[in-house]
Formats: C-alpha cells, sequence, structure tokens
C-alpha cells in the first residue's frame, strides 16, 4: 500500500511484486491483496490495459485525516482547549492542578 | 392490578426524571466509579422494566388479577377491554419492540464502524512488540479498539513524543483497563437507550456520564502502577490535545486528589442499585407468586 501512496501514476501487480521482490511474494498473493484493498475501497483498478493497472485511492494522508476524524470526533485546536481548561477551574482548584501538573 | 401499574408508572417517572438528575449531579460517584456505574445500569434497566411494565399491567387488566393470570386471559381473549387498555398494550408492545430494533441497529452500526476503522488502523500503523499498533500521527492520542474477540490499542507517534516514559506507562495502563474490562459493553448498551430516546436529554445526559465515569474506573486501574502527579500530567496531555470537554478533564484530574468512598457506603450503593431492580421485578410478578402459593 505505502508503494501505491508512493506512486503517482498506476502500477500493475507485477510491477509491486518486482518492488518488493526482496520479500518473494508469488504473484498470485499480491493479486490476492490487491483485490481485497479493492473491495475494501482502499485501491481503484483499471480494466483497460491487460495486466489491470491499480492506483490508490486517497492519499495516506486522506486516510490518516479519516482516522484521526473518528478518533477525535470534531478537529479542535489543541490550544483553544487548553485555555478553557485552565480558565474554568476555580483558584483553588488551579492550586491542586499546579501542584499535581509541577 | 390497577395498584401495580400505578406504582410503576411511578417509578418510570421517578427514574426518567429526578433520579438521574440528581446522580448526575451528586459528587461521590467520582470516588467510587465502578459503583456508580453499576447504579447507572440498574437505573437504566428498571426504568425501562417500570415502563413497559406500566403500561404492561394496565392494559392487560380487564382480563386477570394478576399478570400470569391475565396473560392467560388475555390469549383466550376471556375479558372486554376497553380501547385505552388496547391502546397501552399496543404502546407497551412498541416501545418494547423499539428498545430492541434500537439496541440490535446500534450493535451492528458500531460493529461497521470499528471494522472500516480497523482496516484504516492496519494500512497506516506499524505493530509494536506489545501487540499494540503505533500511527504515524503528530497529534498524541491514545485509544483501544474493542472487538468481539480481540481489542487493538492504538498509540499515536505525536503521544509518544509528548510524554515520558512514567506518563507512557500510565496511558498504557489506562487502556489495557477498557480492554480487560470490557468498558465497551457498558457504554454501547447506553449509547443504544440513547439512541431509542434521542429527544431525551436524560439518555444523553447518561451515556456521557457514564463515559466519563469508563474513564475514571480507567484511571484507577492506572494509578496503581504511576502516582497521581504522573497520571495527571498523561491525563492532561492526551486529554487537551482529544476533543474531550474541559469540564470532563479537571474533572478526572481534581478526583485523583479525592479519598474513595468507603466499603461501607460501596456497599450502601450496591444495594441500592440492587434493591432498585428488585421493586419493578417484584411490583409485576409478586401477585402473581403470592397468588399461586396461596
Amino acid at each position: 500500500m505505502d508503494l501505491l501512496w508512493a506512486t503517482e501514476g498506476t502500477l500493475s501487480a507485477y510491477d509491486i511484486q518486482d518492488a518488493l521482490a526482496d520479500r518473494k511474494l508469488a504473484a498470485t498473493t499480491v493479486l490476492t491483496v490487491l483485490s481485497r484493498l479493492e473491495k475494501k475501497g482502499f485501491v481503484a483498478r483499471s480494466r483497460d490495459a491487460r495486466p489491470h493497472r491499480y492506483a490508490a485511492q486517497g492519499s495516506r494522508e486522506d486516510h490518516m485525516a479519516d482516522l484521526m476524524h473518528d478518533v477525535l470526533g470534531t478537529v479542535s485546536d489543541r490550544t483553544a482547549v487548553l485555555e478553557r481548561f485552565v480558565g474554568q477551574v476555580t483558584p483553588e482548584e488551579a492550586d491542586i492542578l499546579r501542584r499535581l501538573l509541577g | 392490578m390497577t395498584q401495580a401499574s400505578v406504582a410503576l408508572a411511578a417509578l418510570a417517572v421517578l427514574l426518567a426524571w429526578p433520579v438521574p438528575i440528581a446522580l448526575g449531579a451528586a459528587r461521590w460517584p467520582r470516588r467510587a466509579p465502578a459503583v456508580a456505574l453499576a447504579l447507572w445500569q440498574s437505573i437504566a434497566l428498571a426504568g425501562g422494566l417500570s415502563m413497559i411494565g406500566a403500561l404492561l399491567t394496565f392494559g392487560l387488566e380487564p382480563f386477570g388479577h394478576d399478570l400470569v393470570d391475565a396473560a392467560i386471559g388475555f390469549s383466550r381473549l376471556d375479558g372486554v377491554a376497553a380501547p385505552w387498555h388496547v391502546l397501552a398494550l399496543c404502546a407497551a408492545l412498541l416501545l418494547t419492540v423499539h428498545l430492541l430494533v434500537n439496541l440490535v441497529a446500534t450493535l451492528v452500526r458500531s460493529e461497521r464502524q470499528r471494522r472500516r476503522h480497523a482496516q484504516l488502523v492496519t494500512l497506516l500503523s506499524s505493530p509494536l512488540e506489545s501487540g499494540a499498533r503505533l500511527i504515524d500521527s503528530p497529534t498524541p492520542v491514545a485509544y483501544c479498539l474493542p472487538g468481539p474477540f480481540s481489542s487493538v490499542t492504538v498509540y499515536s507517534a505525536g503521544l509518544v513524543a509528548l510524554l515520558g516514559p512514567d506518563e507512557l506507562e500510565a496511558v498504557v495502563e489506562h487502556e489495557k483497563a477498557h480492554v480487560v474490562q470490557r468498558h465497551d459493553v457498558v457504554l454501547i448498551a447506553f449509547r443504544a437507550w440513547y439512541a431509542s430516546l434521542p429527544w431525551f436529554p436524560i439518555a444523553y445526559r447518561a451515556q456521557r456520564e457514564v463515559g466519563l465515569l469508563i474513564e475514571m474506573l480507567a484511571d484507577d486501574r492506572a494509578r496503581r502502577s504511576v502516582d497521581a502527579r504522573t497520571l495527571a500530567r498523561a491525563i492532561a496531555a492526551v486529554g487537551a490535545s482529544a476533543a474531550t470537554s474541559s469540564a470532563e478533564l479537571s474533572d478526572r484530574i481534581l478526583r485523583l486528589e479525592l479519598p474513595p468512598l468507603s466499603i461501607a457506603r460501596e456497599a450502601l450503593v450496591i444495594g441500592g442499585a440492587a434493591a432498585l431492580l428488585g421493586v419493578p421485578t417484584v411490583l409485576l410478578f409478586a401477585p402473581a407468586l403470592l397468588s399461586a402459593l396461596g
């Protein structure tokens, strides 16, 4: 997948097999993985040429943004949250906080 | 039957409104998150049971003098039901189906989201020795992705860079508690409850409150391996970057200074939670049991 993300154009399964030659993968293994990735929507296959060409669907950054969106719910500005966090506590609470965090 | 249905209705109203509000505002739950969670679950269950039970006993009134007797009478259509009795029976049926359908829908939806998210994690992360995954993101996050059979804990590179080794251990222990104690099961029940009654402000509040108590429970677990200061720093660092509300964050940090609730008081709460579940059950079935014995 990293290979497809790093490539601007499309790759065939054989290109990928060659690029990962040090792992000694069978062509069928590469094809199986690619078709699984296609089913999950991470890879697009173009059937115009033979062998079929594959390209990444969305960049690595896009997917990472998706993932972080899942985790954080909404995008929030770190410093804004921190300021609110400090602003809402009473003086004695702030004392305890300072002692704990200091 | 009439007294039982009135008593059940009164209990349903109490458990739907003043009781959760009082529990939400109380200060003691943060000193004993585990028993407070048990109490929340008992309130939700007893509330649902008494709501459905009130409608059911009222609707079955013309068919017999207790629930079992009336159910048998109803199956033979042995009685004359007024329109409001029929209405109550339909409402009881609809409410039961609605709650069950929403529970299943919530389970299916969250499982689908979980699977999609797990795929993203697999693609974007590298495995750590412990079996956890490390994602290459500057935002400091740590979370666990609970599954029916196995759970994945995910840490970000930003978190590892931000925290010292002790604080990191606090975070790891915290996430471990989520996985080991199956907090996802508790949370999903309350999420389903909220999905069934989205117009009901208390359901939202209960879900939020339960979520916070679960975090506190995991904090308590982390505290066994690190001291309060380290844990507080870790909570502040991780929480400040996530979309946790600031009030919840300071709640979690300030409670580390509070002594835990005494065993006697915890036992009292557990007893209360059990009694709460017992009341609607007794109101529903005791008359039938008594007449069967007598």
